[in-house]
């Protein structure tokens, strides 16, 4: 009697415990979003309030104007142009490594060292990427530059395009690629036409998740592109960009400045969000 | 005649002389060449307009040896690109090396726990910087750890069916969002918040206390530790999370169904059963939080208040981490010890993460091992 | 007399551990099971047979209410475990499932040791000091007959035994926490047969103490270790009955038909 008293409190307790635990994880749950929602929020609402025309048709105004008068096309253009580049040079680069990696060296120590390096790579600080091409391009063209620029972030999006093409490539059977193999085809015409074609679909979620990662990078673009208050045409000299004329203007006093900043931070939101969401649904589509 | 047809089929170069094949390599190389020049053009490709093949070779053989010839250039190309990541990190690693090598000589190890950075006697010392790094990420760590396990408990065992995939999405598109999303926030609409609704309470009500008055001193201005740390922890929450989501729906059902069947709660069924289940899964995305946490520039750059300081050890005080420094300085240092100085900090800052990553994956290792062995 | 005498007297004369009444279920619209009665007598093996999707399964699940972790499965009807309906119960369901254990159709040891896999179930309910815990797991462990193979490793990961080894521990974890009714869902399913055998021997032992209810897609298991046989068809049930007459004289066509192979 004692005894099933004892296991009746025993119960009790833990089903306390339980529900105290529940509540906690829902409480956990609401704090999350809550802050994230905030976030989401205030962005999107100043960010809406200082959007117009002009802040894609008018170049970056100088300090001090009227809020309301000038734009970020200058930087829009810039961040345009080395993040297309950055892909046009990283993308090509990290497919290849991956096909190395999935296809002629999946074991190994030289593969072992490739991965643990790309992790590395994949979580190395971007503003240390930066110091980098800032010592080995900054430095010797004696200038900062656009090309510097778009290096630094090609070595960003190198590491996420290993990654994704190889976990793609190790998706596809085996008996694809031998099926390939026994009616005689050469190995590069079955990674081309048969694995990398079949995976084509993860490999473009990869760089399109890459894509949607520099875009809104600032740290690589400081000591590399710095900034330009003016149109730049070539890559040659410091380079206008969205992130870092963020930075520039939202730690500035002046209000139509700080006003701009929350456009541009309106538009790298919705470009970044709307990548994702493209990738979510292209990698959705193949899977199903 | 057996024995012959084997020799000549899969290795048709054995038969041929050296010059000869040299002649054929060559030969084979133009084709592709003008193939490509062709294809460029638009032109389709017909062999036959090439007479200055020899009748020795026949069809079939030549494209034996262009596709031989493809696939080692094919091979050679995918391994460059491979060799190329290798090469990059020798590359930063190298160049953090040779930019800090004046401030190593000057500073030597000593410059980790040297509490000094004044530009004009040329007198650097990272502490102030390194300690910023190292508090801002475990405050944010020590928030975002357990409210992501919240998250992740609640997405997979709590929230109803209609409701665990669009907020799963959700907390997986917000790891996207750019820091300096967070950053702007964290200056323009947090730091004020934080200061009037959260430190000037706290200052008033601990400032007399004698230990953790002096953690709420300074001024209450919404810039510091504190508010970088817990935007920091805003910020890899999602991560964290998702990571954790992913690993508690992985579990085997028959293994919470097992569980379940004994009569545990559902809380001991996720503390007891699944979370020692997905251990290193779980550790992997603190470990991925903390990663960040540590290499984030903007989000710390915009609230932590640059100075530095480490006269006062409270939470509400401006200071300096390792990446706002860089951000901040580096572009209008002058080149020489201050430069040099500030990449010694990068560097330090490179080691760090690569010794977290390290740290766990040794620990994934041994965790597995032990799983795997029983003993 | 026409009819033989049967080897076990009729199951409405054994005193009944778990009835079952006009029992229906359903994930979501669909139903899965429709009105079974029947009486599980106690301390005797009954075990459920018929093809996948039966429901047989389905109608174990409903003795612990397993399915409640799932929102959009529900039963309508009664289970009255020694007359105390089981579905309108108010007690809770953790309780319910210390009274009615279930081991599942792979083993599924807890990633902890073999001496926690077996205290965890325990540490629920009661507590117990390290002594009486140890006795408590050697017993059990000695029930399950796994004592003589794993005495000597309790320290080390449940995960390290064979999956013989591992299915035992499970129905030493069950048995641990001192249940009324054991249900097995396909124990063997993932085993090979010496682990089944050992296994069908330690069914037979447990009958003594414990009212033990199986679900098997093997007829010969169930002609083996059952005293009595429920053989179930698109959610109904079609014959229940002692296992020997059921599989010597099944009184249904379609039982004999399933059970003769010309099924389907």
């Amino acid at each position: 009697m004692r005894n099933e008293a004892a296991r009746r409190a025993r119960f009790l307790r833990r089903k306390w415990i339980n529900r105290v635990a529940l509540t906690l994880a829902f409480a956990a749950m609401l704090f999350g979003t809550f802050w994230l929602a905030w976030i989401l929020w205030e962005t999107l609402r100043l960010g809406f309030e200082s959007l117009s025309p002009a802040l894609i048709t008018e170049n970056t105004p100088p300090p001090n104007e009227p809020p309301g008068v000038g734009g970020l096309a200058n930087a829009i253009w810039g961040s345009l142009v080395m993040v297309g580049l950055a892909t046009f040079i990283g993308a090509p680069v990290g497919i290849l490594s991956g096909i190395y990696l999935a296809e002629y060296a999946s074991r190994g120590g030289l593969a072992m060292t490739i991965r643990f390096v790309n992790d590395l790579l994949l979580s190395a600080p971007s503003i240390i990427i930066g110091l980098f091409v800032y010592a080995v391009m900054v430095v010797h063209m004696r200038q900062f530059s656009g090309w510097a620029g778009a290096v630094a972030l090609a070595l960003i999006v190198i590491p996420v395009v290993v990654r994704t093409t190889e976990n793609m490539l190790a998706l596809i059977p085996a008996g694809l690629r031998e099926a390939a193999y026994a009616l005689g085809a050469p190995k590069w015409k079955v990674i081309i036409h048969v694995t990398l074609n079949a995976a084509r679909a993860g490999v473009l979620t990869g760089v399109l998740l890459a894509v949607a990662r520099i875009c809104g990078e600032t740290a690589p673009l400081l000591f590399t592109a710095l900034n330009n208050q003016f149109w730049t045409t070539g890559l040659s000299g410091p380079t206008a960009n969205l992130p870092v004329t963020i930075l520039q203007f939202a730690m500035s006093p002046y209000e139509s400045w700080q006003q701009l900043a929350w456009g541009g931070v309106f538009l790298i939101t919705l470009i970044v969000l709307g990548l994702n969401i493209l990738a979510r649904i292209l990698s959705r589509n193949t899977s199903s | 005649m057996q024995q012959g047809d084997r020799a000549i089929s899969p290795h048709p170069r054995a038969h041929m002389h050296a010059t000869e094949s040299f002649n054929v390599v060559l030969r084979v190389a133009v084709i592709l060449l003008s193939q490509i020049r062709l294809r460029m053009r638009g032109g389709t490709f017909h062999p036959r307009r090439f007479t200055i093949m020899p009748i020795s070779v026949s069809a079939e053989h030549r494209r034996f040896m262009s596709n031989a010839l493809a696939d080692r250039l094919f091979g050679l190309l995918a391994r460059g690109a491979a060799l190329l990541t290798l090469a990059s990190l020798a590359g930063i690693m190298l160049s953090l090396v040779i930019g800090a090598w004046p401030a190593i000589r000057a500073f030597g190890p000593g410059f980790l726990v040297h509490n000094a950075w004044d530009p004009v006697r040329e007198d650097f010392g990272g502490l102030v910087m390194i300690y910023g790094t190292l508090m801002t990420s475990a405050i944010a760590l020590l928030i975002a750890t357990p409210v992501s396990f919240g998250i992740a408990l609640f997405l997979t065992e709590l929230a109803p069916a209609w409701l665990k995939r669009p907020l799963g999405t959700a907390i997986e598109l917000l790891a996207a969002v750019p820091s300096i999303v967070y950053g702007m926030w964290g200056l323009m609409v947090f730091g004020p918040v934080l200061a009037r609704y959260v430190q000037q309470p706290m200052q008033s009500w601990l400032g007399d206390t004698p230990m953790l008055g002096a953690l709420v001193s300074g001024p209450p201005v919404g810039i510091g530790i504190l508010s970088a740390g817990i935007i920091l922890s805003i910020m890899i929450i999602p991560f964290i999370a998702s990571v954790m989501r992913d690993v508690f729906e992985v579990t085997p059902l028959l293994l919470k169904e097992s569980a379940y069947g004994l009569g545990a709660t559902t809380w001991e069924v996720v503390w007891r059963v699944v979370l020692p289940y997905t251990k290193t899964g779980v550790l992997g995305g603190i470990m991925l939080g903390l990663g960040r946490a540590l290499g984030e520039t903007m989000a710390v750059t915009f609230v932590i208040g640059n100075m530095n300081q480490l006269d006062s050890l409270s939470l509400f005080e401006a200071a300096n981490s390792i990446t706002s420094a860089l951000a901040n300085e580096f572009a209008e240092a002058a080149p020489g010890l201050h430069q040099a100085a500030l990449i010694y900090l990068g560097l330090v800052l490179f080691l760090i993460t690569f010794a977290v990553l390290v740290c766990s994956r040794l620990l994934l290792l041994r965790l597995q091992r032990n799983e795997g062995s029983g003993t | 007399m026409t009819q033989p005498t049967l080897p076990e007297p009729d199951i409405a004369a054994l005193p009944i551990k778990l009835s079952i009444q006009d029992l229906s279920f359903y994930y979501g619209k669909y139903r899965a099971l429709n009105h079974i009665s029947l009486d599980i007598p106690a301390n005797h093996v009954t075990a459920f047979i018929g093809p996948s999707g039966c429901g047989k399964s389905t109608l174990l699940r409903t003795f612990n209410r397993m399915f409640e972790l799932y929102p959009e499965q529900r039963a309508e009807g009664q289970i009255l475990l020694d007359g105390e309906d089981l579905l309108a119960s108010r007690q809770d369901v953790a309780l319910i499932r210390a009274r009615v254990g279930m081991v599942f159709q792979k083993p599924t040891p807890f990633p902890m040791s073999i001496f926690d896999n077996i205290a965890f179930g325990v540490t629920l309910f009661e507590q117990l000091s390290r002594i009486d815990m140890e006795e408590r797991v050697e017993w059990a462990l000695k029930k399950a007959a796994l004592w003589d193979e794993v005495k000597d490793k309790l320290p080390q990961s449940g995960a390290s035994l064979s999956g013989g080894q591992q299915q035992r521990l499970c129905i030493a974890r069950c048995i641990a926490i001192r249940p009324e009714i054991l249900l097995l869902d396909e124990p063997c399913s993932a085993l090979d047969p010496i682990s089944t055998g050992r296994i069908e021997e330690l069914i037979a032992e447990l009958k003594k103490d414990y009212t033990v209810i199986i679900v098997t897609h093997n007829m010969q298991q169930a002609a083996r270790v059952s005293d009595h046989t429920a053989y179930m068809y698109l959610g109904d049930l079609v014959e229940f009955g002692d296992t020997e007459q059921m599989f010597f004289k099944p009184r249904r066509r379609e039982t004999e038909d399933y059970i003769t192979g010309r099924f389907g």
